[in-house]
């Protein structure tokens, strides 16, 4: 981890792989991060009037829905779908390139690997992550709106009414800082899985494997940690 | 030159290189043999530090390999060009790009660099392929690429690790006619890792043996191959000596 600090500053070997990376990791992650979200809006709807019925007002359902996505389940479960995405993704690769002498090779060509591999990912991850949260959390609050007003019987002014009637601005970034957390870990543990992997293929999916494990046990410690830091 | 001075290197409790002293001239190509788990790639991977000594030095130049600091380092890989026993490319990366990405760092412009690519393909016959990916190569073409990026870079030194090991001979005899021409073009000091003898004797100008961790004997092609030493004579006309070939596992730590 020390050196890929220190790599930060290789900035020319970095820096041009950084879009792509943040397209890779980002842009390619955004339809399973939907396909959660819109399903999770879907099911949180249903619950909450489940749970709701008969004791508070109907209109809580937007608030239900709205506060856990925001706070919770949309920085959580996009981050735990990419670090299976991602966090495998980069495992394979890095490791693939470990035990075929390809991570060797560019040292040999005098780069760092940590500034041509490590840098660029956790810094499209940390970019990301964030950026697919925020959309997945606008789906699966619509997807949680419309399930309201087609299957619970609310009026669009009863959900927003609740989604706004305990509304702070804090919801939105505490979400995102989470993600940005999730973002740095789940791509950072990757890229070291990858580069220590050894042992040709079955070391690969070894790697990949404990990548993804890692990666689900960070986001559950990160999101604790800011519950018990910013809350 | 590149001078290895009492090289000792274990992984763990095995104990590869043990007090291994050799001297690399100028010039000339220097071709390592040895057993298969013997250190030979080991000991080469020293010489760029991507391995670090547990006792003794590995001197390129006059610079102690493990003293330096990464910019001395950058430098020291600048003068080397090493060519992988697989090659090594980058998969995702086609052959040209596979050439440009060790050549963007040498303050070249961008027809330089073409230039070298061009010539470099060239050289190893393999001009009209830039475009292609490694994936769509034969194995024989992939080590020709490995060599082509290796050259573009006009290294001082070339270390080649077992470049023959895999292919047919008559792909093999072109790889050795590849490294005669690298050699007589480029003027490149290069160490040869092998342990195919016919590959030994056509290209290189000396012949060191890898054997118990050290080197058991260094010579000329004809002094290798009229030596009276039982292991390196052994090795040399492939006699499987079950005596000789379980002394070689113990040391490398298999069974025979």
């Amino acid at each position: 981890m020390l050196d890929a600090a220190r790599a930060l500053r290789d900035r020319r070997t970095w820096a041009p792989l950084l879009l792509e990376q943040m397209r890779r990791l980002g842009v390619e992650s955004v339809p399973i991060a939907l396909f959660i979200a819109v399903f999770t809006g879907i099911v949180l709807a249903l619950l909450s009037r489940y749970i709701f019925t008969g004791t508070v007002p109907i209109y809580f359902v937007g608030t239900l829905v709205s506060k856990t996505i925001m706070l919770e389940l949309g920085p959580v479960l996009t981050g735990l779908a990419l670090a299976g995405r991602v966090g495998a993704n980069i495992a394979a690769e890095l490791g693939t390139m470990r035990v075929t002498e390809q991570v060797d090779a560019l040292e040999t060509l005098a780069y760092d690997k940590y500034a041509y591999l490590v840098v660029p990912r956790v810094l499209a991850g940390t970019l990301m992550f964030p950026v697919v949260t925020a959309l997945a959390i606008a789906i699966g609050i619509t997807a949680g709106w419309l399930t309201a007003i087609n299957l619970l019987e609310l009026s669009t002014a009863e959900f927003v009414k609740g989604l706004t009637i305990f509304y702070k601005f804090k919801d939105i970034w505490f979400g995102l800082v989470k993600a940005a957390s999730f973002g740095a870990a789940v791509t950072l543990i990757g890229c070291l899985q990858g580069l220590a992997t050894t042992g040709g293929a079955a070391g690969v999916g070894r790697r990949t494997t404990m990548a993804v494990v890692y990666g689900c046990q960070a986001i559950l410690v990160l999101d604790a940690f800011w519950a018990v830091v910013l809350l | 030159m590149i001078r290895f001075e009492n090289v000792h290197k274990a992984f763990g409790k095995k104990i590869v290189l043990d007090g291994l002293t050799l001297d690399i001239p100028e010039g000339a190509t220097t071709a390592l043999i040895g057993f298969s788990g013997s250190g030979k790639s080991v000991l080469l991977k020293h010489v760029v530090g991507l391995l670090t000594p547990n006792a003794g030095s590995v001197t390129v130049d006059d610079q102690v390999v493990a003293d330096l600091d990464w910019d001395g380092l950058t430098a020291l890989r600048s003068k080397i060009g090493y060519v992988f026993q697989f090659a090594a490319l980058f998969d995702s990366m086609t052959i040209g790009d596979n050439l440009r990405l060790g050549l963007a760092r040498r303050g070249l412009d961008a027809g330089e660099v073409e230039e070298r690519v061009t010539q470099s393909l060239k050289v190893v016959d393999l001009a009209g392929t830039a475009d292609h990916f490694p994936s769509e190569l034969s194995g024989g073409m992939r080590k020709r690429v490995g060599v082509a990026r290796a050259i573009a870079l006009r290294p001082r030194y070339i270390l080649y690790d077992e470049p023959t090991t895999g292919l047919d001979p008559v792909t093999s005899a072109v790889i050795d006619q590849l490294m005669i021409r690298v050699r007589g073009e480029f003027g490149t000091t290069a160490i040869m890792v092998t342990h195919d003898m016919r590959s030994a004797y056509t290209v290189g100008d000396r012949i060191a043996m890898l054997y118990g961790g050290r080197i058991r004997q260094v010579g000329t092609v004809r002094e290798i191959q009229e030596t009276e030493d039982p292991v390196v004579r052994q090795f040399i006309e492939g006699r499987p000596d079950l005596e000789g070939a379980r002394d070689a596992a113990a040391l490398s730590g298999g069974g025979v």
